[in-house]
């Protein structure tokens, strides 16, 4: 079925196709037309799902995570400010690891208050554990929507994904949409039938409880870390078998015209329209000229933007967001993958929740670093962490289980010291 | 004088069963523990706690809890919010047949008095207008205690606390009256809300099994006294709550759709300096020297209270 349909119709779509049990609410322009056209949906009966409207956006994210965390599948909205006020709770519920999906429309932030878009909204919540698709065009929201339930839900990842559609750029412009048919998108989104939390009588759960000291907070956080990290694998596959259903194919990064490209412009979201057909028009001038468009920001694609960077005579990033002081936020994400580059540049975590430094590390930091001067470096964060809080957690864990397999924290991949 | 109590007549009733295991870090004598515990036995084992910042977030510590129902601690401001997203996916799983009715869980609220009186009144509210399907019971020890005890819009007049110091300049203490929450709730219509004690246990569980027959929000503000905050010995916490009925400063009462009953009225109130001269957090008011003027006046205010009392909400007894 194709359709005439903005932006924030796509995504409302993305919703009805992923057919959501939840829609918490919270209007705010330019995100609003979502959650009418929604409300109508499920007014009407074409939706079964519930709608309801919270007092902020707060409490939304909150609804949104709570329901997650019993096992339904839910669809949220917001923008800009929005966004911001509910900030503590994004943090919260990616630390619950319960997958659920919300659309950003982005819009800049106040002071000086207005409507239309930059990035800093969606890039304030770039560290809060939240995945990020950054979308372009009104077909890729529906299909962003759509993988990224797929993403969200997926054994490796459990956590929440955020995609972001510019305000009125796209929000508000009328593209052609192809939209599945519902059975087909039921065989590439099967049900949501979550095992590692759910509420019910005979599943009782502690969710989101507090933790004591910083080992244990870290090992939470690196375990978010390692989750994103192994999102950016989960989104090939669920890329592919979007692209096998579907014919339409997403990639983590979008490389325009960049095989023989000497220069190469790295930009995001809608207005990389425009840098396309720039790039066309300059390349039509006779300049050598590539576009490399960032669709997947968390996890950071770091290796892939290596590859398709390192050799060029130039890269220029265009930022739609400033970190006041620093300047563009994506220039600095970006130069950071390239890091392996020259000069070698390394990156080590720790100090998460008071974790303290353990005896050896900074001999393992300077080693390391002798090491990627002959090698080279790589911006993949080194998790510093030992063998024996690993242990120490893992005993605590057995205890309170009665035995040695805590379904609560499966510990995926453990790092000592660095990688 | 009370009300005709009708599940919970005699103290032998009361369940035995214990949902909520000792040893939990909280303080000895927590008074705000001991409503939460009497609270589950009323709810009985299918439950579920979303909880805000407070003390009580401190019974659920990885990798242990101490409750053999669920926990959802969600941040200070928006437990009800989370209450309203728990209670929603528990409707729409069942609706669509993914989860036995038989699976269903109470929803239920804790937090503290400083996220009930201010940072989650909002969410609160909201979720009364809603008419969310839910309990809610807020533990008022009558200050941010988990914190070191400073004052929230719940701490009486008269109090002491790290930030409302008695000193030459500030003698009182702390100068505000206590926030009336049971009229802020009521105000919005919920189907129940009522006061408890942790020294009345009949009165306390008899008003939550009546209130659960009841659909909709169902809200429940119980005096705890805060051994370490007010300055009472842990074993005399019970007493001191028993002391806040016996003296009228804390009126045990409901409200059924909107009209306010007192459930137990003491039939000669004893004076309100009892009550404060058993807390170290009123210790400014006795000594060094008696400051006549402001024990009057917490006299006085409790007088008045029962005085402008509605004659009906008073007079019902068994």
């Amino acid at each position: 079925m194709r359709e005439l349909l903005t932006g924030n119709a796509a995504a409302a779509w993305g919703a009805r196709l992923a057919e959501v049990d939840y829609v918490p609410a919270y209007a705010i322009t330019p995100q609003t037309e979502i959650i009418e056209t929604l409300a109508q949906w499920i007014a009407r009966g074409d939706m079964a799902a519930r709608l309801v409207t919270l007092d902020s956006e707060h409490s939304m994210l909150t609804a949104a995570g709570a329901a997650a965390a019993t096992g339904a599948r839910v669809f949220t909205a917001s923008s800009s400010q929005g966004l911001l006020y509910g900030l503590e709770m994004l943090y919260t519920v990616a630390g619950w690891r319960v997958p659920f999906v919300l659309v950003n429309v982005s819009r800049a932030l106040a002071a000086p208050i207005t409507l239309e878009p930059d990035h800093n909204d969606v890039l304030a919540a770039r560290d809060t554990g939240f995945l990020q698709i950054h979308t372009e065009t009104c077909q890729e929201v529906v299909d962003s929507v759509l993988m990224a339930y797929r993403l969200a839900e997926h054994p490796d990842v459990h956590l929440p994904v955020l995609v972001n559609l510019d305000g009125f750029y796209l929000s508000f412009t009328r593209e052609p949409v192809e939209l599945p048919a519902v059975e087909a998108v039921r065989e590439f989104l099967p049900l949501y039938s979550p095992a590692h939390a759910r509420f019910s009588a005979s599943h009782a759960m502690a969710q989101g409880v507090a933790v004591f000291g910083g080992s244990a907070y870290a090992f939470f956080k690196y375990q978010m870390q390692l989750a994103a990290e192994a999102a950016l694998g989960a989104h090939d596959a669920v890329a592919g078998d979007f692209c096998d259903a579907f014919g339409r194919c997403y990639g983590a990064v979008e490389a325009y015209r960049l095989d023989d490209a000497e220069r190469v412009i790295v930009m995001c979201g809608s207005f990389s329209t425009v840098g396309k057909a720039e790039v066309a028009r300059l390349r039509a001038h006779g300049e050598r000229i590539g576009l490399l468009r960032l669709r997947l920001i968390r996890p950071f694609p770091h290796q892939e933007i290596a590859w398709l960077l390192t050799g060029r005579r130039s890269v220029a990033v265009i930022d739609q967001n400033i970190s006041i002081g620093k300047g563009g936020i994506l220039f600095a994400e970006v130069a950071s993958a390239l890091a392996g580059a020259a000069p070698p540049l390394l990156s080590f975590v720790t100090g998460l929740g008071g974790r303290r430094f353990r005896p050896g590390e900074f001999d393992l930091i300077a080693a390391a670093l002798h090491q990627a001067e002959q090698e080279g470096g790589s911006a993949e964060p080194h998790l510093l962490f030992t063998n024996s809080e690993y242990h120490q957690l893992r005993e605590m864990m057995r205890i309170a289980h009665g035995n040695g397999s805590g379904d609560q924290a499966p510990a995926r991949r453990n790092r000592t010291s660095g990688r | 004088m009370q009300t005709r109590r009708e599940i919970y007549k005699s103290i032998k009733e009361i369940p035995r069963e214990e949902y909520l295991a000792a040893g939990t870090g909280l303080c000895s004598g927590c008074c705000g523990l001991l409503a939460l515990r009497l609270f589950h036995k009323a709810l009985g084992p299918q439950t579920i706690f979303i909880n805000a910042a407070g003390c009580l977030t401190l019974l659920a510590v990885f990798p242990f809890s101490p409750f053999r129902s669920s926990w959802l601690y969600t941040a200070m401001g928006s437990a009800p919010a989370g209450a309203q997203g728990v209670r929603d996916a528990l409707d729409m799983l069942i609706a669509k047949g993914r989860l036995a009715k038989s699976e269903d869980l109470k929803v239920v609220v804790v937090t503290g008095d400083g996220a009930a009186h201010g940072i989650g009144l909002q969410a609160t509210l909201a979720a009364i207008h809603r008419g969310l399907d839910f309990y809610y019971l807020c533990y008022d020890n009558e200050a941010f205690a988990n914190t070191g005890f400073q004052t929230s819009p719940a701490s009486p007049f008269g109090s002491r606390s790290g930030t409302t110091p008695a000193t030459a300049a500030t003698p009182a203490g702390h100068t505000r009256r206590k926030q009336d929450l049971f009229e802020l709730w009521r105000a919005a219509r919920p189907a129940y809300v009522g006061t408890v004690s942790p020294a009345h246990p009949l009165d306390f569980l008899d008003k939550v099994a009546r209130a659960s027959r009841l659909p909709g929000p169902k809200l429940f503000v119980s005096l705890a006294p805060c051994p370490a905050g007010w300055g009472i010995e842990p074993a005399e916490s019970v007493a001191v709550a028993k002391l806040a009925v016996d003296t009228g400063v804390w009126p045990l009462k409901e409200a059924r759709n909107g009209t306010v009953v007192h459930t137990m009225v003491p039939r000669q109130f004893r004076p309100v300096g009892e009550y404060l001269q058993r807390q170290a957090r009123y210790a400014h008011l006795f000594a060094p020297t008696p400051q006549e003027q402001i024990l009057r006046r917490l006299q006085a205010d409790v007088d008045r209270y029962w005085k402008r009392c509605d004659a009906a909400s008073v007079t019902r007894v068994v």
